[in-house]
């Protein structure tokens, strides 16, 4: 009953945003926001995949085509057929319309998950750095097929595809998938992704179905990455397939490294981040990628667990925070006499690992 | 049957490509246990160094063969310090680090040599000067092969049995097979794992830069963009082989190569990008260990 | 920070043990929280305050393509030819004193990011007309923004007929590709004698798979037969295996519709592989860098252009050599293309003014609330001075734009000899 209430009070806050926002702020950073939103989606869902249950997949465009093409696909040529019905039964064009659409996400998003089903299989043999190869694979192979398809334009480019995308849907969908990416992970089924990434074997002789977890984690991420697609396409109202090459999906998932692998809070700050990070970086625009790039190494050599490591941003930390205030800081390399602060000779001291070595 | 015969030279010739390329990714991978994205972009700036360096001696316009193998060293060279230099910058601190780490490490360095290809040598499209000039043969009526692609198959047959040599007769090459059986034993046989390693790149990274020359030749349009492909093809050769196996490397290319050529012959060209991933996932489901690799039971 | 990049350095000469640190503290979150946030309040506002600098007495135009990316040449190019003819008008004094700006956004090559591009022209910048792009997919990308906001576009060298249907806000300077296809096919079975043609398309790009179409169906109810079709990826640099597939069916001609990057390559290996029949091709093959790439592989290959930089017109050569010398290397027909879309805008904006000055002064500087519903009429009224343009004097030639917002203009055709083009005729629709 809360969390019905909690749903409901947040739709109502998001419809009121929908309309408050652009007033506010002018319609080009409003746009922006729409693309954070999408972005939020397939960050999280690539989380699931990647950081809770450590499967390594780049392929996540891939996904991402199929929602977006499907989707296109069924209020484009579907879409006439219901309006006129529709009409002829004198319901409301623009309800039966955006009910229409809804509808279409979802297939698209199943028709994703079909395809995350089909990619997960394979996963079941292979380790994170075939999995990686084999993900970037389907992306390809899934690109090219579309781009063989002349129904949905093929090279040509899937044009006139109408326009429902708008802030709420966009924030509905992302709280919608923020929610059950986070439901899913703090449920026993959570800590069953969470026992297949930390160990595999022993998971699986403790019982745990590492297969159904593996190629579940790959279905539901899949799910959403074409909800993401079919939001995307709606949004730009054109599809092509250049928007979805390993580029893209090399683009969520630094998203999800930078968020932190394994924090739902992580992935959406980053997403937004690196939304807003190309638009404010336009002035160098010839560097961009440049900064992206160096952006990533230096992250992974620094700090690779990401913003948030696997932790969370919760009600709690805000609450607790008064009680933390005072919490000293964990000490790095200790100072030694001269004051300098590293060690000199290698390896004098032999520290015992923080966290068991997976070699 | 000409035509067969014609596709088949012109897959092997990208076969012996593919394989050059394929055997850095193998000894890298035998090694550190890590898939070396920027290995397809090492091959980029291959091409790119020798472009400048025939430019150099005197190209475009004849030059001796002489100064074409000048050229073929300067930028084996150039690319074993590149990737003597990335090892050291951006793969060394994540030695200990999850292997996941590292990979997207590759990937980020990978993107960066890409980009700051186009910004230093431009976006556009450069023409590789021809300093072997083309001449076609008949050997079999019908069946034509350029004087480029025998340069080709030559000079990647050298550096294979090169390599052979280096790995199968010479103390570091012995080092090299310790350190990829086993990295902890070794050290503490007292090889130095670090220099192996750096040696190991750098002598991928050569062939890689040898391999871009010599698509240079034959293929003579280079851009900054132009080592993705390969380098995921070459990897895919490599896994083909069976991935940390030197002579599968080799195999698992010229197969990649010829796969691909008979396929877009024959087939359907549109599929050309993708029979590389097909036939990825058919070997890893049928045979993941590769055609030559012995597979490792992963100890609990 | 400068400490951490000693460590750094240090560590890589072996002198320092790395400490990962696995977890933290509730207090680096917040300060990580914190830095997120002002990191994101910081960038918003310096969006908008880089884009309020604005200068009020300007005439603003947009101008998107792709500055980096597989294709940045085009991009350039196309930015090249703008920014020449923008510079002539404002040395020559402007428009009735107010001087143009062009803002150049960079779409990387792709069609979400063409998307962004044009919306924050159209609604940060407030541009009074888009020009842009090369590339069909993405100028289909941005067309409807322009639509929808009743701003203008003019696509200097966009072939997809699809393009001119988004709407009545959209024009082109260009001819289409049912045209350009339909000509080729004719020249081929007409003047080159040939009966048996083989297409060799490039199946990523829409520009190529269109034109094939079309030289396809206009070949074969000609008589003609299509005796082989192959197909590379943009960016392929190996056709052996195509062309030895083609070579087998011995076509009297090779239709390559694709871009001069992979054009020159494809000539290259033909020859090699023995193929005698001439190759002939669309407006992708125009660079500079054609012959470089193609070398004596080209000679006796023909390719259909919008303009031919030895045209002794002297508007034509005016045009070259000042390229020449504000750019250095002779401009191809996508500067050129771009070169007449800019100066296409600026004489429908002339007549703008003099037709109705209180209209041409909204489109100055920055749009205030009161001039907002002027402004929109007036870019209605801008629109329809450019849907009835004729007998414009382009450098690609006379420029007409029909109903569908096309121009309806002459195909010229270019021979290759001994690495240089000659004219061999002019097709008028």
């Amino acid at each position: 009953m809360k969390n019905l209430v909690l749903v409901l009070a947040v739709t109502v806050v998001l419809v009121f945003l929908n309309f408050l926002i652009p007033t506010l702020i002018n319609p080009y950073i409003f746009q922006i926001l729409i693309l954070c939103g999408i972005n939020v989606i397939l960050a999280v869902s690539l989380n699931l995949i990647n950081g809770f249950t450590g499967q390594f997949s780049i392929g996540h465009a891939g996904f991402m085509a199929i929602g977006g093409y499907t989707c296109a696909a069924i209020t484009f040529y579907l879409g006439p057929h219901v309006a006129n019905k529709a009409a002829s039964m004198g319901l409301s064009a623009t309800i039966v319309g955006t009910s229409f659409f809804v509808l279409s996400l979802v297939a698209g998003g199943l028709a994703s998950a079909i395809a995350g089903f089909l990619v997960g299989l394979p996963s079941l043999r292979l380790r994170g750095d075939y999995l990686a190869i084999v993900t970037l694979g389907f992306g390809e192979i899934i690109r090219v097929v579309i781009l063989n398809v002349n129904a949905v334009g093929g090279a040509r480019g899937f044009a006139d595809i109408p326009r429902y995308t708008n802030f709420f849907w966009v924030s509905f969908f992302a709280f919608v998938t923020i929610v059950v990416v986070r439901n899913l992970t703090s449920s026993t089924h959570g800590r069953a992704f969470l026992s297949v990434r930390e160990d595999e074997i022993a998971a699986e002789a403790l019982g745990i179905n590492t297969t159904r977890y593996k190629v579940l984690a790959f279905v539901i991420g899949a799910f959403f990455a074409g909800v993401a697609g079919g939001l995307f396409g709606h949004y730009l109202m054109y599809l092509h397939t250049n928007s979805f090459t390993f580029m893209k999906s090399f683009e969520v998932v630094i998203m999800v490294v930078l968020g932190g692998m394994g924090s739902i809070t992580g992935s959406v700050i980053a997403a937004g981040l690196l939304t807003v990070l190309p638009e404010a970086l336009r002035p160098v625009k010839e560097f961009r990628m440049v900064i992206y790039a160096s952006l990533l190494i230096f992250l992974m050599i620094a700090r690779p667990q990401g913003l948030f490591g696997m932790r969370e941003l919760s009600l709690q930390t805000f609450r607790s925070l008064p009680f933390r205030m005072g919490k000293k800081e964990q000490k790095g390399p200790e100072k030694t006499r001269d004051g300098t602060r590293f060690q000199k000779r290698r390896g004098t001291k032999v520290r015992a690992p923080k966290r068991l070595d997976h070699s | 049957m000409q035509e067969f015969l014609q596709q088949l030279v012109n897959g092997i010739t990208w076969g012996s490509i593919y394989a050059l390329i394929a055997l850095g990714y193998t000894m890298v991978y035998g090694i550190l246990r890590l898939i070396n994205f920027a290995h397809g972009d090492v091959y980029m700036v291959g091409a790119f160094v020798a472009y400048f360096a025939a430019r150099l001696v005197g190209a475009p316009g004849p030059v001796s063969p002489i100064a074409a193998v000048l050229v073929l060293l300067i930028a084996m060279g150039s690319c074993a310090l590149l990737g003597v230099g990335i090892e050291r910058g951006a793969y060394k601190p994540l030695r200990k680090s999850p292997r996941l780490t590292a990979l997207i490490t590759a990937i980020g360095v990978s993107l960066l040599l890409e980009n700051l290809g186009i910004i230093v040598f431009g976006p556009d499209p450069k023409f590789f000067p021809q300093i072997v000039t083309p001449r076609q043969m008949e050997l079999i009526p019908g069946v034509l092969v350029g004087r480029h692609q025998i340069v080709i198959l030559a000079v990647s047959i050298l550096l294979m049995l090169l390599l052979q040599l280096v790995v199968l007769r010479t103390k570091i090459g012995k080092a090299m097979r310790a350190v990829s059986f086993n990295r902890q034993a070794a050290s503490l046989m007292g090889i130095s794992t670090d220099n192996v390693i750096t040696f190991t790149f750098a002598v991928g990274s050569a062939l890689a830069a040898a391999a871009g020359v010599l698509v240079g030749l034959s293929n003579p349009k280079i851009d900054p963009l132009m080592g993705i492909m390969p380098g995921i093809k070459a990897f895919v050769a490599a896994v083909l082989g069976g991935i940390g196996n030197i002579p599968g490397a080799m195999i698992g290319g010229l197969i990649m190569g010829v796969a691909e050529v008979m396929v877009v012959g024959y087939v359907s060209s549109t599929f050309r990008d993708a029979i590389a991933f097909a036939l990825l996932i058919v070997i890893l489901l049928v045979k993941p260990t590769g055609l030559l690799g012995t597979g490792m039971a992963e100890k609990v | 920070m400068s400490w951490f990049l000693v460590e750094r350095v240090l560590f890589l000469f072996g002198r320092v043990e790395q400490e990962v640190k696995m977890s933290f503290t509730r207090r680096e979150v917040l300060k990580g929280i914190a830095f997120c946030v002002s990191l994101f309040a910081v960038v918003l506002t310096a969006c908008s305050y880089l884009s309020c600098a604005k200068k009020s007495e300007e005439i603003r135009i947009g101008e998107f393509g792709s500055l980096t990316g597989t294709t940045a040449t085009f991009g350039i190019s196309t930015k090249n030819g703008i920014d020449l003819a923008i510079e002539e008008i404002n040395t020559a004094g402007g428009l009735e004193g107010k001087l143009f700006k062009v803002i150049v956004e960079d779409d990387q090559g792709r069609p979400e990011e063409a998307a962004t591009a044009v919306r924050k022209l159209i609604e940060q910048d407030r541009v009074i007309a888009v020009l842009g792009e090369v590339a069909s997919s993405r100028t289909l990308a941005g067309a409807p923004f322009c639509q929808n906001a009743g701003v203008p576009m003019i696509t200097p060298s966009s072939t997809n007929p699809k393009v001119t249907e988004v709407g009545d806000f959209v024009f082109r300077v260009c001819f289409i590709d049912p045209f350009q296809g339909k000509v080729a096919a004719l020249f081929a079975y007409d003047s080159l004698g040939a009966r048996k043609a083989a297409i060799l398309r490039d199946i990523k790009n829409d520009y190529s798979v269109g034109l094939a179409e079309f030289f396809a169906t206009t070949l074969v109810s000609r008589g003609g037969k299509i005796v082989g079709d192959e197909s590379y990826s943009e960016g392929d640099i190996d056709f052996r295996a195509q062309l030895t597939s083609i070579k087998a069916k011995s076509p009297d001609v090779i239709f390559v519709p694709g871009y001069y990057t992979e054009v020159g390559l494809v000539a290259r290996q033909a020859r090699e592989l023995g193929i005698k029949a001439p190759l002939l091709g669309g407006d992708g093959w125009v660079s500079d860098r054609l012959i470089e790439i193609g070398g004596a592989a080209l000679n006796g290959c023909y390719f259909t252009n919008h303009y031919w930089e030895g045209d002794p017109d002297p508007a034509v050569q005016s045009f070259v050599s000042a390229y020449k010398k504000r750019f250095g290397g002779n401009p191809d027909a996508l500067a050129a293309l771009a070169y007449d879309a800019a100066k296409l805008l600026v004489v429908s904006l002339k007549t703008l003014s003099s037709e109705d000055p209180g209209a041409f002064k909204t489109l100055v500087g920055n749009p205030t609330a009161r001039t907002e519903k002027l402004r929109e009429e007036a870019l209605a009224k801008l629109r329809d001075i450019l849907a009835v343009t004729r007998d414009f004097p382009g450098v690609t030639g006379s420029i007409n734009i029909d109903e569908k917002r096309n121009a309806v203009k002459p195909a010229i055709f270019l021979k290759i000899e001994n690495g240089e083009y000659k004219y061999i005729g002019k097709v008028l629709p």
